[in-house]
């Protein structure tokens, strides 16, 4: 029976990645002077979570930077050593290394770069603690492995670190390695499979001692020098533990055994020695013995164990008789059916090829199947059945509004029961609606969890000092939404660092204290979701955007007010700093911040007093899948016009249109004059153009500014299922999308930005005869 | 009538694994996601073998085995430990809480499937 | 998509495959009836602001937003009516689904391989491109056009790849 591990792979993959966010997110919330013990325990058993999985499903690469890792973590957490920022700094760089190397696997890689070298180094350096340490000397790079004998191994030398040396041109030795549990500290026995890995990939390893012994016993065949052995051993144990001597030289080719790392403690019993049970290949020997005799006694196997006597022994007790009887020989455990044993010899296991080591040399390994592990109190689904049901429930939305619309003719006196009955389907399905699509909803957390390491980050970076202060990670929002949203907020908080947020000496001065603080907050308002990104920073400077904007050219209202000045931010290509930075720019890519949240609905504000610091505030729609919206006339076409991108609707005056020459039209609003963007002239393709003063002006916020957007009739205000033109068609100009309204027709949701764009295109200076003709 | 074990483990992927290269053998498999829901499964259920994870949330598999061992029905129930240590402090923490034995962790199904069947057939 | 090609592959290697005949003009055409989702008749549509006049707007099929071409227009075919009688047929191309309208939906005829014949180059209201070949039923041509080919062409104007929505 043969079982094909990739198929455990991607739950693997899934675990993994939240062990490593949730070790990341402990570690930056550990505080180094009062570390506390849990914490340590639940950083410690996250590494330990990834090793196992990783060692059972053949990834030995993480398994081995995770060992490092864990080596060191559990020093900690048995409080042998004390926490400090540097542990910390490399356990992050770790973290970093393992999703580098889970990513790649995902991929059907590997992840190879001398950084997992150089992270094992550091870890192991760290994890030995205050004693000189020998392993300072040997380069971070390990060279590439010579010829080995397991392309397990050699595939995953890379990952060994500095124990991996080169190991010249001596002939192998064999050396005699035994060390004394007594002497040789508590590290020995948490680390005891790993030196063994280690040693392994020295040389050939043999194990001589048991697991009980007091006194183990290896021989080791290498290449490798006396004090190299030392070090290695070193760190693992005080060297007055170990005693190392050579047995003799042997020829190289003659040493190998096939023991499979993490195997290598294969050991007979020390105190009831089984004859048969000498040596790895043999381990079912004592079988033969009598059930009393095999309950009595300690059973070492290769790779587990039982104890003798222990409760529980006397069914296994009673199962080895009944196999016995069963069996002729041996046993037959690979091949047979449920509950009947064969005849057939077991094979040991150290001639058993596993099924989980990975192809020779670490090659690609086919992309694992997706499949739910079977969980307890959860159940993983796919977004596109989550997805899938959100639009089966609008479709029962949009079928109820249509059967509304159909009985509203009815006399709702005679016709009492259908109107009661369809008022229940509203509610249920709107019900229906909203429990569905908290399937999607996640809380932002999963967003702000990995700001603390951005603005440790950044700030380490750009020498500040900056506290993060999270609010409202448990706000939840459309999955969607949150993948979309950490890139923006990421650039933001890197900004606030950068740009808003001064140098100690000058927070000093300024009478602050010297580390700044960067507040996230999530918040529900409304039908709307609110983060904001709030530094008590610099601030922005009104005079320096004014310059700036008249250097660059950006058209400003007259007296403008402070929030179009600092609307300039966003403005392409715009910036002030004195000095762009690597971290951010400033002004490039704020723009893209505000594009970014603007395809999600979304508005971007922005609020800042100088000296105090600097708000964002971004509001977003609960979910991608649902609008709110203003449905709007043209002709007999209805269109649906964001309402986050609405202001106010004015009943518009003829003199409130100008033409201004090479600009097209213009609406004059106070002092203002906005683009006029006729929605008709846009959409229409027949040249009837609506008199100003018979349609209505809807005043919106796009990129470029406020806008004018002159449409036929304002509607009503609604509630929309977003659907994709473009999965059956193609993008349409001046559309983000389509919906179903309640009469089942499609109506159009407008862009904003997009019209604003198509509206200059219509307006082009050189067509003046355009504008007049508008002038109706 | 088909033997029923218990996995305790913290990691998804192994429970996974477990379970299904036993379920696959022919094995009725209850899966706990820690030493606390272990016991309440085990409280609730009746197990011919049980696997526990050492290091676990909640519970861990040390303090699982003892409580187990204190409950009439799991006095000589084969409770096997997985673990990624093979120390003699393990070990003789493992004894002392009342394991039938350990197996240590990475193992393949191959190996998993060895032992079961030589515990519970 | 693949499941779909694989099953056409193994009825082709057998025998002979279902075509959907319909007319343009006073052609007639045939098209695998896998391509075809249903036929429906024709709805009042969302128009599609700044594109060609063939393409007639989009209509909710059951949730789903389906653009609907009028090869009619396309193909310049005189004056195309809407009454209770315009047919659509609703096919779905690699995964999209798109609506056609045409002048009428006349049969479902079985075709082996062999009666397909390789089309001259002749004056077909299609282009040649598109067209797989040509068939004789009881003394009707049919002309077998590659509607998946069709469809997902530039000239055709439905996907984003080709057309990148210039107004």
């Amino acid at each position: 029976m043969t079982i094909d591990m990739s198929q455990f792979y991607q739950v693997f993959f899934e675990e993994a990645a939240e062990h490593l966010a949730q070790m990341e997110s402990l570690l930056l919330e550990l505080d180094v002077e009062t570390a506390d013990k849990e914490m340590l325990n639940a950083i410690f058993r996250a590494a330990h979570s990834i090793k196992g999985g990783a060692g059972t499903f053949g990834f030995s690469d993480m398994a081995q930077v995770t060992h490092v890792l864990e080596t060191l973590l559990d020093r900690l957490r048995k409080q042998e050593l004390k926490p400090t920022t540097a542990m910390v700094d490399a356990f992050l760089d770790a973290g970093d290394v393992l999703k580098a190397q889970l990513a790649a696997h995902q991929e059907g890689d590997t992840f190879e770069d001398p950084s997992i070298a150089q992270v094992c180094a550091v870890l192991q350096q760290l994890a030995h603690g205050d004693a000189a340490s020998p392993l300072a000397v040997t380069p971070p790079p390990p060279p590439p492995p010579v010829a080995r004998t397991k392309p397990e191994v050699a595939a995953d030398s890379a990952g060994a670190g500095p124990v991996d040396h080169d190991e010249g041109e001596t002939a192998p030795v064999c050396w005699r390695i035994e060390i004394d549990r007594n002497l040789a500290g508590e590290a020995l026995a948490t680390s005891l499979d790993g030196l063994v890995e280690v040693l392994s990939e020295k040389g050939t390893l043999e194990q001589l001692s048991g697991e009980e012994e007091t006194t183990l016993c290896w021989h080791l065949t290498t290449a490798v020098d006396r004090s190299e052995i030392l070090d290695t051993l070193d760190f693992v144990c005080d060297e007055a533990a170990v005693k190392l001597v050579p047995v003799a030289s042997v020829p190289a080719d003659d040493t190998e055994t096939g023991e499979d790392p993490g195997y290598g403690f294969f050991a007979p019993p020390t105190e009831e020695p089984v004859a048969s049970n000498d040596e790895n290949d043999e381990g079912y020997g004592f079988f033969t013995d009598a059930p009393g005799a095999t309950q009595a006694m300690d059973q070492e196997h290769p790779g587990y164990g039982l104890y003798g006597g222990a409760p529980g022994m006397e069914q296994v007790a009673a199962q080895v008789a009944r196999q016995q009887q069963e069996a002729d020989q041996g046993f037959g455990f690979f091949e047979d059916a449920p509950g009947g044993p064969a005849s057939e010899q077991a094979p040991s296991s150290g001639a058993a090829p596993p099924v989980n080591v990975p192809p020779a040399g670490g090659g690609p390994r086919q992309p694992p199947p997706r499949r739910p592990p079977a969980g307890d109190t959860s159940i993983r689904v796919s977004v596109e059945k989550v997805d899938q049901l959100i639009n089966l429930v609008g479709e029962l939305v949009i079928t109820h509004a249509m059967m509304a619309e159909s009985i509203s003719m009815l006399d709702p006196v005679t016709h009492q029961s259908i109107f009661n009955g369809l008022s229940n389907l509203e509610r249920n399905s709107r019900d229906l609606q909203q429990a569905v699509m908290s399937i999607r909803m996640m809380p932002i957390s999963f967003v702000f969890n990995r700001f603390p390491r951005v603005v440790r980050d950044t700030a380490s970076a750009l020498s500040k000092k900056v506290n993060l202060k999270l609010m409202g990670e448990d706000t939840e929002l459309d999955k969607g939404l949150i993948e979309r949203l950490a890139d923006p907020l990421n650039h933001l908080v890197r900004n606030s660092i950068d740009h808003g947020i001064e140098s100690p000496a000058q927070r000093q001065a300024a009478g602050k204290p010297e580390a700044g603080q960067i507040v996230l907050r999530a918040s529900h308002q409304g039908g709307n979701i609110v983060v904001e990104v709030s530094d008590d920073g610099a601030g922005l400077n009104r005079e320096k955007l004014l310059a700036k904007a008249m250097e660059k050219g950006v058209p400003l209202p007259e007296n403008p007010s402070n929030k179009d000045v600092w609307h300039l931010i966003f403005a392409p290509g715009f910036s002030t700093a004195d000095t762009v930075t690597d971290i951010s720019g400033r002004g490039v890519g704020m723009d893209v911040v505000r594009r970014n949240i603007e395809e999600m609905n979304g508005r971007v504000e922005i609020d800042s007093e100088l000296g105090q610091g600097t708000r964002i505030v971004i509001r977003l729609p609960l979910t991608l899948a649902i609008l709110d919206g203003m449905s709007v006339r043209m002709h007999d076409e209805i269109f649906i016009l964001p309402l986050t991108a609405i202001r106010e609707s004015v009943r518009p005056r003829r003199e409130q249109v100008k033409t201004v020459s090479g600009k097209g039209r213009v609406f004059q609003v106070g002092e203002e004059y906005l683009p006029l963007v006729e929605l008709r002239r846009i959409f229409s393709q027949d040249a009837a153009h609506l008199p100003v003063e018979d349609g209505i002006v809807v005043i919106v916020d796009t990129g470029e500014g406020r806008a004018a957007l002159l449409v036929d009739e304002l509607m009503a205000q609604h509630q929309v299922v977003i659907k994709s033109l473009e999965t059956n068609y193609r993008k349409v100009d001046g559309v983000s999308g389509a919906t179903i309204m309640g009469d089942g027709r499609v109506a159009l949701i407008l862009d904003v930005d997009e019209l604003m764009k198509i509206n200059r295109r219509l307006n082009p200076s050189t067509a003046p005869t355009m504008v007049q003709e508008s002038g109706t | 009538m088909p033997k029923t074990i218990l996995t305790v483990d913290d990691s998804a992927s192994i429970r996974q694994m477990v379970s299904f290269t036993l379920k696959g053998a022919g094995y009725t498999v209850t899966e706990a996601v820690d030493g606390q829901d272990g016991l309440d499964k085990a409280k609730s259920g009746k197990f011919d073998l049980i696997f526990t994870d050492q290091n676990m949330p909640r519970m861990d598999g040390i303090t699982l085995i003892k409580q187990l061992r204190a409950m009439p029905q799991y006095k000589a129930v084969p409770i096997l430990m997985l673990t990624t240590e093979s120390g003699d402090a393990m070990k003789s923490q493992g004894r002392a809480a009342g394991a039938t034995g350990w197996l240590v962790k990475p193992f393949d199904p191959q190996k998993l499937l060895e032992v079961v069947r030589k515990v519970i057939g | 998509m693949t499941d779909k090609t694989k099953d056409r592959a193994i009825i082709n290697a057998e025998e002979s495959r279902e075509y959907l005949t319909f007319t343009l003009g006073d052609e007639e055409y045939g098209m695998d009836i896998l391509n075809v989702q249903e036929i429906r008749g024709y709805d009042a549509v969302t128009k599609i602001a700044n594109s060609p006049d063939f393409i007639k707007g989009v209509i909710n099929m059951r949730g789903v937003i389906v653009p609907i071409i009028d090869m009619r227009l396309k193909f310049h075919l005189g004056d195309a009516e809407y009454n209770q009688f315009t047919v659509v047929i609703i096919l779905n191309i690699v995964g999209r689904v798109v609506g056609m309208v045409v002048d009428g939906v006349s049969d479902v005829v079985a075709l082996k391989p062999d009666q397909i014949r390789p089309a001259p180059e002749f004056g077909a209201i299609l282009d040649t491109a598109y067209i797989d070949g040509l068939a004789t039923l009881d003394e009707r041509m049919v002309i077998v056009v590659d509607i998946e080919k069709l469809m997902s062409s530039g000239e055709m104007g439905l996907m984003d790849q080709i057309q990148s929505g210039a107004v």
